[in-house]
């Protein structure tokens, strides 16, 4: 199978702390993927060095079919290749609309002067529409995006990821606060968002994972320890020494 | 409403609260329920009411000034206060540029004001040159033989330069003799430092108080240089005689500054009309984002430095013109003009005014630098306080940072947030809170209620 992003054998330390040990991972063009493991583990970290937040020590980061290097990449040129990344705290523009934020998210050029001249047209209004719905904010188009509840934000959030079009999305415990069918609905979206892309899924709450139905990676101590569905792993001895089982 | 039914039937998870919504509200509100349509009326003026409005506004102010001045008119107002209230439409058009950057974009620039006077040089240049060329010609027109054109280079400079013991034009006047190229470097210099300053700035992710910091010193430093008697731009004493426009001896100065006074409100008018249609689209939408989470847009993949260049200089070319008008109405410039000092004067304007709305600066600067024209001319009348007079020249400064703070605290909004209770327009500041439990309740209307 050939693969979308190919992380190997990277290290990044924080004065002297390593937080990330020699990672590889590697996810395919169209997969989900969840990524558990115990605070301090490197999740964060693993996804700030995608993002080109972080610049790792060592290793390489690989990414499409050309195989270019992300580590030489500033965050912008990374998000524009393809790479769509949702915080843990719903990070919305509070002060504008929803329709607003999904418009910005939209893809389309990001230079300076053509988002100057940019006036939407028609289909990019019917897209976020199209959008606004399937995160079920199609009534709140016109609300400011702050008076949202907290589970409205995640969903902007990833509505705004998705008008991206990225070709992998990496999304920060999209659960957290969410009522049980918010979660419920979350799921929804992410399985179908990983029938075209890449999708990897950051999250504690093993229950979310289950629902999720995909391969897992476990991460401990900045490198990878297990790797398989979550049913083997969890049988796994390490990962009930480290994470389950305490 | 068919387009709702949809919505909800896909959407069973939502579907009870937007239901309970439709059902309940009956009517109410279309504008939440239309979408992009309705979220969305269509051309620029249709969105933007308060340009037309203000462009009103300034329309009327400008006529009426104009009936009531010494030039054209009644003669009610003074030429020297139609010249104050050109030069506070300036002032007004230079805070438009502060409110872009600091308001929209979150750059808190305590450096605009070195722009401001870049482009008062600039044109300065050219006015002290060609006039004191016209008087150079005219004393050595009763010389046996014409003079050359050295012979009149060495007399202007002699002129100009000799309050600094100079007599030889430094490289920086190369282009004094010609009008469009001042006029070019009016708008060319102050965009070019703004470039040069923004991109090291900006490329190094200097951000907040320190990039304040950093523009003072920018300021701060023109400032230096240009009191140096060698920096080739007269040193402390600056340029003089701007008021007097290079063949136009002949008219006086009450028509002159009505000429000024329309030209600096045609300048404002523009500004207004391009800071709103320039923060109106999704270009406005990006730099609020900026102002309010750099990353988050950095990570929808907007080249966040390239953004705040461009709101840099753009800010710094408006700021280079409206100097440029404002100065032949003072009728000197000098280095004070651009300490650190101003600068932080233009941010107190904007925030009193209320930042993040176009309107909002212009009040703030009109309003307060008003103020402050009343109070340091010693009209104000004198508060005795029996054991203490208070005179205003003295204390105006304390009330103006007294209520620079009060606004602050008590008022962020500024005197542009009167209007909002005048519209009705009520932005709930929850910081995100939930008002109840349900979660897909319309808490806004909630509060209303």
């Amino acid at each position: 199978m050939s693969t979308l992003l190919e992380v190997s054998g990277v290290s990044v330390s924080f004065d002297g702390f390593r937080a990330i040990n020699n990672l590889s991972f590697s996810i395919g063009p169209t997969e989900l993927r969840a990524i558990i493991g115990p605070n301090g583990a490197g999740k964060t970290t693993f996804m700030d060095i995608v993002t080109g937040k972080t610049k790792p020590d060592e290793g390489r980061v690989l990414w499409g079919d050309e195989n270019a290097s992300l580590l030489r990449m500033s965050e912008s040129r990374i998000a524009q290749a393809g790479v769509g990344r949702k915080f843990q705290r719903p990070t919305v523009f509070e002060d504008q609309s929803v329709f607003d934020n999904l418009m910005m998210a939209l893809k389309k050029p990001r230079n300076p002067f053509k988002v100057l001249v940019f006036r939407p047209t028609s289909e990019d209004e019917d897209r976020v529409v199209a959008l606004a719905e399937e995160i079920g904010l199609a009534a709140h188009l016109s609300r400011k995006s702050g008076e949202l509840s907290h589970g409205q934000k995640q969903w902007l959030e990833i509505g705004m990821l998705l008008a991206q079009e990225p070709r992998l999305l990496l999304v920060d415990e999209p659960a957290a606060g969410m009522t049980l069918a918010e979660r419920e609905h979350t799921t929804e979206i992410l399985k179908e968002a990983a029938k075209t892309r890449a999708v990897v899924v950051v999250e504690h709450d093993m229950e979310f994972v289950r629902r999720l139905d995909c391969k897992v990676t476990v991460l401990h101590e900045g490198s990878v320890l297990a790797e398989g569905s979550l049913d083997h792993v969890t049988k796994n001895k390490d990962v009930i020494d480290v994470y389950l089982g305490r | 409403m068919p387009a709702d039914a949809a919505v909800t039937d896909k959407l069973p998870h939502v579907s009870s609260s937007v239901r309970k919504y439709l059902g309940g509200s009956g009517g109410q509100a279309p504008r939440d329920r239309g979408g992009a349509a309705a979220a969305r009326p269509r051309g620029f003026f249709a969105n933007n009411p308060s340009v037309l409005i203000f462009i009103a506004c300034l329309a009327v102010f400008t006529l009426a000034v104009t009936i009531l001045s010494e030039g054209l008119g009644l003669g009610i107002i003074s030429t020297s206060f139609v010249k104050t209230l050109g030069k506070t439409l300036c002032l007004c058009l230079v805070a438009i540029a502060m409110d872009l950057v600091w308001g929209y974009c979150g750059i808190l620039s305590l450096g605009h004001f070195a722009f401001f006077g870049l482009g008062g040089y600039m044109i300065g240049m050219w006015l002290m040159y060609e006039r004191t060329r016209l008087i150079v010609v005219d004393s050595l027109a009763n010389a046996p033989l014409p003079p050359t054109p050295d012979e009149v280079r060495d007399g202007i400079a002699t002129q100009i330069f000799g309050v600094v013991g100079a007599s030889d034009f430094p490289a920086v006047w190369a282009f004094a003799h010609s009008l469009p190229i001042q006029l070019a470097l009016v708008v060319i210099v102050p965009g070019l430092l703004a470039l040069v300053f923004g991109w090291l700035a900006f490329r190094s992710r200097v951000t907040g108080v320190y990039l304040s910091i950093l523009t003072q010193a920018m300021t701060l430093a023109l400032a230096l240089y240009l009191f140096q008697n060698d920096s080739g731009l007269r040193g402390n004493n600056g340029l003089s005689g701007l008021q007097n426009l290079p063949g136009l001896e002949a008219v006086p100065q009450a028509l002159i500054s009505v000429w000024f006074l329309w030209g600096s409100a045609l300048a404002l008018g523009l500004g207004y009309v391009l800071a709103a249609w320039v923060v109106s689209g999704k270009l406005g939408s990006v730099i609020r984002g900026i102002r309010d989470d750099e990353a988050r847009v950095r990570f929808l993949g907007y080249p966040v430095e390239g953004f705040k260049l461009f709101i840099f200089t753009l800010t710094a070319v408006i700021a280079g013109i409206a100097g440029a008008l404002y100065y032949p109405q003072a009728g000197i410039i000098n280095p004070a003009e651009i300490a650190p000092i101003a600068s932080i004067y233009l941010a107190v304007w904007v925030a009193i005014g209320g930042r993040g709305r176009i309107y909002g600066a212009v009040i703030g600067a009109a309003f307060v630098s008003l103020l402050s024209t009343w109070f340091t001319g010693g009209q104000a009348p004198d508060l005795p306080l029996g054991i203490y007079t208070v005179q205003w020249v003295d204390w105006w400064l304390v009330l103006l940072g007294l209520s620079f703070v009060l606004v602050t605290l008590f008022a962020p909004k500024g005197i542009g947030g009167l209007f909002d209770l005048v519209s009705h327009q009520r932005h709930p500041d929850r910081h995100g809170a939930d008002l109840g439990p349900d979660m897909g309740s319309y808490r806004e209307q909630e509060a209303q209620e």
